[in-house]
């Protein structure tokens, strides 16, 4: 049910207040209708987990509400909808991590971070532990350590939406936990996060969307 | 990707260790004692005038290029056959040396042939085949350089090695024989059928220098390879006990 | 942006050279060609040195356009795709500077190394620098039109062979007016077909850069 918007005149230094919604989505891939009928809406301070089976288009909704494929039926928004691509507005972590293996760790980040216009990639590297990993090349890693250097991007430089694929996969606890502090600390500072899963989060969602194979 | 049996190469390490400044040393000498026979003490030849002498470098060139593909064939064999660990060290640091003795061959014969041919390069049956071989090495190189991790390449890289020395012969004859086809002279012959003996003498001090070289610079070689490997290792070892030791305080933190 | 896309074309030109990366194989893929052709056509030097601007350039166009199937490909495996389309640089952009980056690489060393094969081919020293120079001009719009095949395939999820045949027409007016430079003497003065050459550059640089971010961003799953 969308909430009314109210920005009081008064409140000019309080952060703008995002929302993405979403009504009747739909979404068809090869000749397989995938899900129908999705909506929602997730504000700030907000984390919706996304659950479902195998096949059920977690990572399909996932990547429409980023806009890498297109929806089709409904629509999908990040409001208040600016000039900019909705592409820099979100932080998409998905399947693939994103990262070149004959890099190190380090390059991998500040390559990324000078894209799209962040600074230091050392607060990131510590966040995640990676620290002692940062100046080996990718390919050594394990899949946990490759998931938290993925994660890492997610400190570059600050977004309000995090679009987060099954990103405990692969993590042992202690990555879980980091996980858990990275989601908690986004959303304290008024951030959003969209989380497909088929484990338990390590921060518990506000609400949960369950999709069907249809 | 197996560990690196560690026991070989490190006795290779310390053995090259204390060969190579011996091998560098003697190649000097030689090369010294060799250039100044070859560019001052030899007489020049009374066809060919003074460009005889860049002879003294090219026999040498092309002839360890051969040596190199032997090297690399055996090295080839030994990954392939006989599992020595040593092997496919060998067969990688062995095909650049032989690609650069090759392409200083195709140079040297180059310039040899200018005065003669009034051209750089006239398809001469014997620097075509020269030239085949090098793309042969340039091959080998690609196979290796193809892949991240040594191990997977090396036994495609064999295999690869020791079908190109079946095909050499075969590649040898077939330039030939296209080559009787339209010219034939050959420029490599020096002074007539036989070579004055005042010119073998340097040739073989050039040829020993040369020699040298290559296996100074093929020892040189495997020990960057190894610690290269060696230094992989470590970093997947590092990888592994970082996430060990975030494990340990993980349990620590709950007790056991 | 121009530092957005100066970082990208480093990334990619440095990859390239790296292991698995495609810039030595197109060199050595390039001198084979080259190498090739004398044992068909016989070492008549004297027919060499006329064929061997069409050579030098046949060599080039094969190596460009086999070379450039993972232009994209190791991007899409990897997930950057995703991340390049995301990003506030325009996809195309981004495509033009991997196409940057891919002719550091891979092209900028076939044009060093056609001197050398021109020696090979015993072409005489003025038409092998025409030779030299329409490379130049013309290895980048082979980039370019090879990133649209390059594209297509990422999508397709096929092989490097592909890519050739998909844009070889397209690369036809190229081979034609880069060849036709290189002919001193010739019916047509040399600097109208170069001038072509660089119009169909430039034109390369916009239509190819369009062409491609529509294919990877239809085959984005």
């Amino acid at each position: 049910m969308p909430h009314d918007q109210e920005t009081s005149p008064a409140a000019v230094t309080a952060p703008v207040s995002v929302r993405l919604s979403a009504s009747e989505l739909a979404a068809v891939r090869g000749n397989r209708q995938v899900f129908a009928g999705v909506s929602f809406s997730v504000t700030a301070g907000e984390l919706m987990a996304v659950t479902g089976p195998n096949g059920a288009g977690k990572s399909t909704l996932l990547r429409l509400i980023a806009g890498l494929l297109p929806p089709s039926a409904g629509e999908v928004s990040l409001v208040p909808v600016g000039e900019e691509k909705i592409g820099t507005r979100l932080h998409y972590v998905g399947h693939r991590d994103g990262l070149k293996p004959s890099e190190t760790v380090r390059r991998n980040l500040q390559f990324w971070a000078r894209l799209w216009g962040g600074g230091d990639v050392e607060p990131a590297l510590a966040a995640l532990a990676l620290e002692r990993l940062a100046e080996l090349p990718v390919a050594v890693l394990s899949a946990g350590q490759r998931r938290r250097a993925a994660l890492a991007r997610l400190l570059l430089v600050e977004r309000p939406l995090w679009l987060l694929d099954e990103p405990a996969t692969a993590l042992d606890a202690a990555g879980e936990a980091r996980l858990g502090h990275l989601i908690g600390a986004h959303l304290a500072a008024g951030g959003m996060a969209v989380v497909a899963t088929h484990l338990d989060l390590p921060v518990k969602p506000t609400a949960t969307l369950a999709l069907r194979t249809a | 990707m197996a560990l690196v049996d560690l026991a070989n190469p490190t006795r290779f390490l310390s053995y090259s260790a204390r060969l190579l400044p011996l091998t560098w040393g003697l190649a000097a000498v030689l090369m010294a004692v060799g250039l100044y026979l070859s560019f001052f003490a030899s007489p020049p030849d009374y066809q060919q005038g003074e460009t005889v002498r860049i002879m003294y470098i090219h026999v040498p060139s092309a002839w360890l290029s051969m040596l190199g593909y032997a090297v690399v064939a055996v090295a080839a064999l030994g990954t392939l056959v006989w599992r020595h660990p040593l092997a496919d060290v060998t067969a990688k640091s062995a095909a650049p040396i032989g690609a650069v003795f090759t392409f200083l061959a195709l140079v040297t014969g180059s310039l040899w042939g200018k005065p003669m041919w009034g051209a750089y390069w006239v398809w001469d049956a014997r620097l075509t085949s020269e030239l085949v071989l090098l793309l042969i090495y340039l091959a080998l190189i690609a196979v290796w350089q193809a892949v991240d991790e040594p191990g997977r390449a090396a036994r495609a890289a064999a295999v690869l090695a020791l079908v190109g020395a079946i095909n050499l012969p075969i590649i040898k004859f077939s330039v030939d024989w296209w080559n009787t086809l339209h010219q034939g002279e050959s420029i490599f012959r020096v002074g007539g059928s036989t070579i004055d003996p005042s010119m073998l003498r340097p040739l073989f001090v050039m040829m020993g220098a040369m020699t040298l070289l290559y296996a100074s610079l093929l020892m040189m070689a495997m020990r960057n390879e190894i610690l290269r490997r060696r230094l992989r290792t470590l970093e997947i070892t590092v990888a592994a006990t970082g996430e060990a030791g975030g494990a340990e305080a993980v349990r620590a933190e709950a007790g056991g | 942006m121009i530092a957005a896309m100066g970082l990208i074309a480093m990334q990619t030109a440095r990859l390239s050279f790296r292991h698995g990366g495609g810039a030595f194989v197109g060199l050595v893929f390039f001198l084979a060609v080259v190498t090739v052709v004398p044992f068909a056509v016989g070492p008549d030097l004297r027919l060499l040195a006329r064929i061997g601007p069409a050579v030098l350039w046949i060599g080039a166009l094969l190596a460009t356009l086999l070379g450039l199937d993972r232009l994209f490909r190791d991007d899409h495996d990897d997930g950057s795709l995703d991340l390049f389309v995301l990003a506030d640089l325009p996809l195309e952009l981004t495509v033009l500077a991997k196409c940057a980056g891919a002719w550091l690489a891979t092209g900028l060393p076939l044009v060093v190394a056609t001197p050398v094969l021109g020696l090979l081919l015993g072409v005489p020293p003025a038409p092998l620098a025409l030779t030299t120079a329409t490379l130049l001009v013309g290895t980048p719009a082979l980039t370019l039109i090879g990133a649209i095949g390059a594209a297509l395939i990422t999508a397709l999820g096929r092989g490097g062979l592909l890519v050739a045949v998909l844009v070889l027409p397209f690369t036809i007016p190229v081979l034609i007016f880069g060849v036709s430079a290189t002919a001193l003497g010739g019916p047509v003065a040399v600097t109208d077909p170069l001038l072509i050459l660089v119009a169909l550059t430039l034109i390369s640089a916009v239509v190819a850069p369009l062409a491609a971010a529509a294919a990877l961003r239809g085959g984005l799953d």
